[in-house]
């Protein structure tokens, strides 16, 4: 019977076609409207790298003490990031399967073919053990080795984008780079990777592109490069130069620890709660030990990347596809009503009120089914404004998958469906009799 | 076939109760062609409507083809009219959007019967009401006495024990009024058990025997003089 309802259900449609084009625009526009701001709420809330965000960790430690109050409370915000003292410490310490400390920053490339004019190229200074941890995905050779980080060795992996620019995206592998007049060769060109939100850095911008050239931290520090993300400095006083500032208590590095188990964790959590009370013992904090490790999930809830705005906006959204589902209720009512005779003659040829349900319950389903194509053009409409009229870094966050159109047109076509209960409900319960009587 | 005793049926609100019927009895034997006639209001649909199992009755029996039907549930119920009923409305009650033949394709998708098993009926129901190359036609492209002979056919096409017609020829001109009685009487005639609810004189004569119903109840059970005439002939 199912074919023979979807068949009643176009011809309903297409009988009134003012009524059914009100019903699928009402439920268009709520679904695009509330599909537009899902797609981006999914995007800023998605997992970044799901197999191990469990496993990877984002390192603090209070170098700067109890802010006003003077005592340190367990939920007195902890800085983003560590300082040189604290990474290098943590470092040396050797406690996770991998660790790394890093730090955003940049040079001036000067390209090997002379028709191409010097440019500007963003940068992350950091451990080899940076590709494995975050799965760094290689087109072309591998990361540098541990002997390249100890010998501060001029090395560089570049990303497919820059490889492509410089090199017309032939492997480039052992070629040299001449950045910030110091040459650096090649060993290894990245396949396509950005992950969404840009978890390891969530400095100036959680949603742009991965840095273009990833060289030795080590490496970047002999050479003094600075950084190009966020530097936050206490009141303590800091030394003038370089080392000054490297030996400040500066938080300018991210360090992130891959722990696989709950146990690693742990224990990496009582070294980190050592290495703070040992700097208390030290005479470095004047405080108690205060640290956290969160991973990434934790740790992008912790920097509300998703926004309460972000929230809200999804739950106005969703407010007013129901009253737009409330709307295409009451049409599909009256669309129903109106064919009350017709649910008469059926009842009295034999239709029980499950058939009438089955029925009028299909005819609701491919009424959002068609609304929710109409919707789903809406997403994609709005997802293209938005493109327009926001950053380019939303771009990464628009994007219409298969897994978007699917829960679009499956939201439209069971919204829908359940918004038909109640007009489907009242035909199921049409007394015939009085409809016959009624003609 | 088809037997009510001492049935009753009362509409209620909170002030006021109305009986459509009251101690209402009437026996419709097998092959007989019953006129079941009366005033405006008298009852007469409501009958119709209970004997078509659309409504429930408030009190006393009845049996449709031997079955009680009192007590039985919306599922058992469309079953029973779906098999055994054929009904024909004043207002034809053909779905508008649906071509003739779909028309009569409607009870047919609801008893269950495979593709095959339907077209065969449809072709055998059109072909007995002479509409076989009206097919593919909407009920609006056709006449009144066409749309309701599209009606009987529809009604005929589940092979049901009783049919039930409602004022058929109301929506009539003379002419065509004459030709669905005559179709009516030929159905009779192969063996058709026919209820027709008419308040035409010139109708209710033409069918075997007429119940008249005022208020309600039923007053007279007479035979059809012309039609006693007749079978003293025939005897």
């Amino acid at each position: 019977m199912f074919s023979y309802y979807l068949n009643l259900a176009l011809r309903s449609l297409k009988r009134n076609v003012v009524l059914t084009m009100l019903m699928i625009a009402a439920i268009g526009v709520g679904i695009g409207a509330s599909m537009t701001t899902l797609t981006i709420f999914r995007a800023m809330a998605a997992d970044p790298i799901p197999n191990k965000s469990r496993q990877l960790f984002a390192v603090q430690i209070d170098n700067w003490g109890p802010s006003k109050s003077g005592v340190q409370t367990p939920d007195d915000k902890l800085q983003q990031q560590v300082s040189y003292t604290d990474a290098m410490g943590l470092m040396n310490a050797h406690a996770a399967l991998r660790q790394t400390v890093m730090y955003s920053t940049g040079f001036a490339l000067s390209p090997p073919n002379p028709n191409l004019r010097p440019f500007q190229v963003p940068a992350r200074a950091t451990y080899m053990d940076f590709f494995p941890m975050f799965e760094v995905p290689f087109r072309f050779g591998t990361p540098w080795t541990r002997e390249d980080d100890e010998g501060r060795a001029p090395v560089a992996v570049i990303s497919r984008e820059l490889n492509d620019k410089v090199f017309g995206g032939a492997n480039s592998v052992g070629k040299t780079l001449n950045l910030d007049k110091h040459d650096y060769r090649v060993v290894g060109v990245l396949d396509r990777w950005q992950p969404v939100p840009k978890f390891y850095d969530l400095n100036n911008n959680q949603y742009g592109e991965i840095e273009q050239a990833f060289i030795p931290f080590t490496r970047a520090i002999e050479n003094q490069m600075t950084t190009w993300g966020n530097n936050n400095c206490s009141r303590d006083a800091v030394a003038p130069g370089w080392e000054g500032h490297l030996h400040s208590e500066c938080v300018w590095f991210q360090f992130w620890a891959e722990l696989p188990t709950a146990a690693d964790a742990e224990r990496y959590r009582y070294v980190l709660n050592n290495y703070a009370a040992e700097q208390q013992r030290l005479g470095r904090f004047h405080w108690a030990a205060h640290t956290r490790l969160r991973d990434v999930r934790e740790w992008l809830a912790d920097q509300h990347v998703v926004t309460d705005e972000a929230r809200i906006l999804v739950l106005v959204s969703f407010s007013f596809l129901l009253v737009c589902l409330l709307n295409a209720m009451g049409l599909m009512l009256a669309k129903i009503m109106g064919r009350a005779g017709d649910i008469g003659v059926r009842r009295a040829l034999g239709a029980n009120r499950r058939a009438i349900f089955g029925q009028c319950l299909i005819e609701a389903g491919v009424i959002g089914f068609a609304g929710g194509l109409v919707g789903l053009a809406l997403t994609a409409a709005g997802l293209l404004g938005l493109r327009a009229l926001l950053s380019e870094q939303t771009t990464r966050l628009t994007h219409l998958g298969f897994w978007e159109v699917g829960i679009t047109v499956g939201t439209a076509v069971i919204a829908t469906t359940l918004a038909g209960l109640y007009p489907t409900w009242r035909a199921a319960h049409i007394q015939p009799a009085w409809q016959l009587k009624a003609q | 076939m088809l037997k009510m005793t001492h049935l009753s049926k009362a509409y209620r609100t909170e002030v006021v109760e109305t009986f459509a019927l009251r101690d209402f009895s009437i026996h419709v034997r097998e092959g007989e062609f019953v006129a079941v006639t009366g005033p405006s209001g008298s009852g007469k649909t409501t009958f119709l409507t209970i004997a078509g199992l659309l409504e429930e009755f408030s009190g006393g029996e009845y049996q449709l083809d031997g079955a009680n039907v009192r007590g039985l549930n919306d599922n058992q119920r469309s079953k029973l009219r779906n098999e055994k009923i054929g009904f024909i409305f004043q207002a034809f009650n053909l779905i508008a959007d649906l071509n003739v033949q779909d028309n009569i394709d409607v009870p047919l998708r609801y008893r269950g019967f495979n593709g095959a098993e339907r077209r065969r009926r449809i072709q055998e129901a059109l072909g007995r009401v002479g509409l076989s190359a009206r097919s593919r036609h909407y009920p609006a492209e056709l006449s009144g006495g066409q749309q309701q002979r599209v009606a009987i056919a529809r009604a005929l096409a589940g092979s049901p024990r009783l049919l039930l017609a409602d004022e058929p020829t109301g929506n009539l001109d003379t002419q065509m009024a004459r030709g669905v009685m005559d179709l009516l009487e030929e159905l009779h005639r192969d063996g058709a058990t026919i209820v027709m609810v008419t308040h035409d004189p010139e109708l209710a004569v033409r069918a075997q025997r007429e119940v008249h119903i005022v208020d309600g109840q039923v007053v007279d059970m007479a035979p059809q003089p012309r039609l006693v005439e007749a079978a003293q002939a025939g005897s």
